[in-house]
């Protein structure tokens, strides 16, 4: 792929970065990766990008606006203020539920200037640990889809340990901590080892995984002793006090240790990734499984031991949803992270410095996003995220929209491969 | 993005060495024949055993004749026949064990045996009476949005594209399919469904050949942005107006004369809307048009070794462009089924992950149009044999029903299929 553009002078001041240095021709230039700053910039302007399609399609969806535009040859100017209050509306309540909200701050509490925040967090720590999940099975040449599954099955675990078990205060949540990540590891494991033992996809094992995980819920939520009195709801018994995470900043907010678990859980990834025997394997198996099969490293093994590490990191996120975030089961405990957390994982570049600022982004848009909707439809949030990540994965579009230049892989290109490993 | 001039890379030149262990094919012998004999076992232990003694199994043929066509079997002999049967089998796995041909044959006749002996088991006389043309209806019903999605995956990855987005694509199909089949009316609306998921197939082939996007990457991204795109339509047009945006009309039943009036197949086959028969249609063109013509040989080609196919001359960009755009049309399609085809109006993921089944279907299938259609028939004769026994026989919880299809999919893989081999470049970018 030659770059048309890589020798058109420097625009605007967005290539001031890239342009420092004296660029030889394309062609004699080695390939590099993205300096640090060339990675932010083409992360901000693809966010910048996706709010741009965003705004569009808020403009569409606002029945004033449509209204209108509909005598817009004769008078346009309705239509243009008409989309710019739709616009500024909903992406100010965005900011209000995400950030910070100047009208409940009036009110001079904590929980004023610090509730938007705290939902963005509440939000954000599943993802970032779910994110880790798929990250590291991505660094490990493995695609795994079944976060679903893993998360269903680390909060059934971790809510049964919470429920029914009686133990003092601090132990109790560690029990239920542990559980939990047994929960998704045992989960995560039966992948890996069908794919050790006999080569069965884990793209298939694992999405069939959740939906088995899925149907095992729904039936422990009408089982006597799981499912709460009177027996009505498909809903679990309430983790015991003892069991919950603690709230960090108090109870008026719901934002709980769960952040300190997956923040936690960053650092051990990447000091896993980064300088142990085992992430060097892992990473080695991921690069080129022949290579490392020749230098002598089991790749079965690794294998398996990948989809219990992503399992365990899986069965946190849902341990942060039943331990902190609520306190039943409920058939959609889930709430789609384990699909976010793919996203998350490729906006992160599979990194786990990278994942933990991705999750704090997608929460903000996940606590906006419920704010945003009485401007409109939560799912823009979707699109947004969909966006972002697309953008991000083809830096060229970017590079080509915003005139920029140089080089970099794209986000994924070294990360999951073909169906052949 | 890469500005590597594609050197000559290490698989291109190093013949792939193979250590045979000898021992191996003993050991995955007698292990299928050990998975054939717990089969077996278990229809004759669970299955033949729990029918009472003496107990006759009612089958009833089509409620077409007015539920004459019955079948009455002394249940309890019949299935114990059946399990011995499997027995049989696996026995002659171990000892001779089936060859590279023989073996999927096996496999359909203990699937059948079981099932025979399955049905026998909760159609006993005074519990439930089975409608078996019914279940075979509802499992083609079922099957034919799995058929088309998986047909649209083996278009793109026989040229060497992956394609995750197929739940995307199916999506955006049903979509666009309710809103314009609302608007203009039903064979529009399968035109339009067809040209939303080839809209998707164009940005997964914009940005997976021209931008060389990480393509399991950028399926799961277009499915998001599917599932969030039709999302907000929906929530923003189609809710608030749904009398008349969201109301079309389900399009009609057209009987093929003489073959629909042949009994049993004709019910089964040739009563059904035209999305079941542009999936018959599709199914031969698609196998046919693969394996014997040109534009087959091409696609294999471009899908195994791009750059020896462009060396001979075949425009691999091109054809990849073509294929891909073409299995989202094939998609979209199978998206129309979930509206216009079946309940008629969208709702929010309406196609609720029946495209990873298919593509589950497609790997499944080995890559192979009649193996992915074969997966899809599974997969819909399990879903419809759940719906079934979750109204008429209430022995086994719903919930562990419904997971049989995914466990019998996780079996089918680990245990019959094992290590499949995708097209060699499926997923790899070409670059000259």
């Amino acid at each position: 792929m030659t770059h048309a553009d890589s020798d058109a002078p420097a625009s605007d001041e967005t290539t001031a970065a890239a342009a420092s240095e004296p660029v030889p021709p394309a062609e004699q230039r080695t390939p590099r990766r993205a300096s640090a700053w060339q990675t932010i910039w083409v992360t901000v302007l693809a966010f910048v990008t996706a709010l741009a399609i965003g705004a569009i399609l808020i403009a569409i969806s606002d029945q004033a606006t449509r209204d209108a535009a509909s005598y817009f040859f004769s008078w346009p100017w309705d239509t243009f203020t008409n989309a710019g209050h739709a616009i500024a509306n909903a992406y100010t309540a965005l900011f209000e539920g995400a950030i910070f909200n100047p009208k409940i701050a009036a009110s001079g509490t904590l929980n004023g200037y610090l509730g938007p925040i705290s939902e963005t967090l509440v939000n954000a720590t599943p993802l970032i640990v779910g994110g880790l999940s798929v990250g590291l099975a991505f660094r490990a040449g493995l695609f795994n889809i079944g976060g679903q599954g893993q998360i269903i099955m680390g909060a059934v675990f971790a809510g049964f340990v919470g429920f029914h078990w009686q133990m003092p205060a601090g132990l109790h949540v560690l029990a239920g901590i542990a559980a939990g990540m047994v929960g998704g590891a045992i989960w995560g494991g039966i992948a890996g080892w069908l794919k050790a033992r006999t080569g069965a996809h884990e793209v298939i094992t694992t999405i069939m995984l959740n939906y088995i995980a899925y149907y095992l819920l729904l039936y422990l939520l009408s089982v006597k002793g799981f499912q709460a009195p009177p027996y009505g709801q498909a809903i679990s018994n309430p983790v015991d006090q003892n069991a919950q995470l603690f709230p960090l900043f108090g109870d008026t907010m719901r934002v709980h240790a769960g952040l300190i678990i997956s923040l936690i859980a960053a650092v051990v990834v990447w000091w896993l990734l980064k300088y142990s025997t085992l992430g060097f394997r892992l990473r080695a198996v991921g690069a080129n499984q022949f290579a490392a099969r020749t230098a002598g490293m089991k790749v079965e093994r690794s294998y398996v031991t990948v989809m219990l590490i992503a399992g365990a990191l899986c069965g946190l996120a849902g341990v942060s949803q039943i331990l902190g975030t609520n306190t039943q089961i409920t058939q959609d405990i889930d709430a789609g992270i384990g699909f976010d957390a793919i996203t998350v994982a490729l906006l992160g570049r599979a990194n786990p410095v990278g994942i933990v600022f991705a999750g704090l982004l997608f929460g903000a848009l996940h606590a906006g996003g419920s704010q945003m909707q009485t401007y409109t439809p939560i799912d823009l949030v979707q699109v947004i995220q969909a966006l972002i990540v697309l953008f991000i994965a083809a830096p060229a579009v970017i590079r080509a929209i915003f005139r920029m230049k140089a080089s970099g892989a794209g986000v994924g290109a070294e990360l999951a491969k073909g169906w052949n490993g | 993005m890469s500005t590597q001039a594609a050197p000559v890379r290490e698989e291109d030149v190093v013949v792939q060495h193979e250590v045979v262990d000898a021992n191996r094919s003993i050991r995955l012998r007698l292990g299928r024949a050990a998975a054939f004999l717990v089969v077996g076992a278990i229809t004759i232990a669970f299955v033949a055993l729990k029918i009472t003694a003496g107990a006759d199994s009612e089958l009833t043929f089509g409620k077409a004749f007015g539920n004459q066509l019955q079948l009455v079997l002394p249940g309890r002999p019949v299935a114990l026949a059946l399990g011995v049967l499997i027995l049989l089998i696996g026995a002659w796995q171990a000892v001779r064990g089936f060859g590279r041909r023989t073996m999927p044959w096996a496999v359909f006749a203990t699937f059948l045996a079981f099932m025979v002996a399955f049905l026998c088991w909760v159609s006993v006389r005074g519990t439930a009476s089975l409608d078996i043309v019914g279940l075979l209806q509802n499992s083609i019903a079922l099957a034919v949005p799995l058929i088309l999605g998986a047909l649209a995956g083996v278009l793109c990855e026989r040229s060497g594209v992956i394609n995750i987005a197929i739940e995307g694509q199916m999506l955006s199909g049903a979509w666009a399919g309710a809103i314009v089949g609302s608007v203009v009316g039903s064979y529009y609306g399968l035109l339009a469904a067809m040209v939303a998921g080839a809209l998707l197939g164009v940005l997964l082939a914009v940005f997976s050949i021209k931008y060389l996007v990480n393509q399991v990457v950028l399926g799961v991204v277009l499915n998001v942005l599917a599932l969030g795109l039709t999302g907000f339509l929906y929530d923003a047009f189609m809710q608030p107006n749904a009398e008349t945006l969201n109301q079309p009309a389900v399009l009609g039943e057209i009987d093929i004369p003489g073959l629909s009036s042949i009994p049993v197949i004709g019910p089964l086959l040739f009563q059904a809307n035209i999305v079941v028969y542009l999936a018959y249609i599709l199914i031969i063109v698609i196998d046919v048009a693969l394996f014997r013509t040109r534009w087959g040989l091409r696609t294999r080609a471009v899908g195994e070794h791009p750059k020896a196919a462009d060396t001979v001359g075949i425009r691999v960009l091109a054809v990849r462009y073509r294929n891909v755009i073409l299995g989202g049309a094939v998609a979209g399609l199978g998206g129309a089924y979930f509206t216009i085809g079946s309940v008629g109006g969208f709702a929010k993921n309406i196609t609720s992950g029946n495209g990873f089944i298919a593509l589950a279907a497609l790997i499944f299938g080995r890559w192979s149009p009649i193996g992915a259609v074969g997966a899809s028939l599974l997969f819909g004769f399990a879903s419809a044999l759940n719906v079934m026994l979750s109204i008429t026989v209430p022995l086994i919880p719903s919930n562990f029903l419904a997971m049989l299809p995914y466990l019998a999919t996780i079996f089918a893989v680990a245990g019959l299929v094992g290590k499949v081999r995708a097209p060699a470049a499926d997923g790899e970018p070409y670059v000259k």
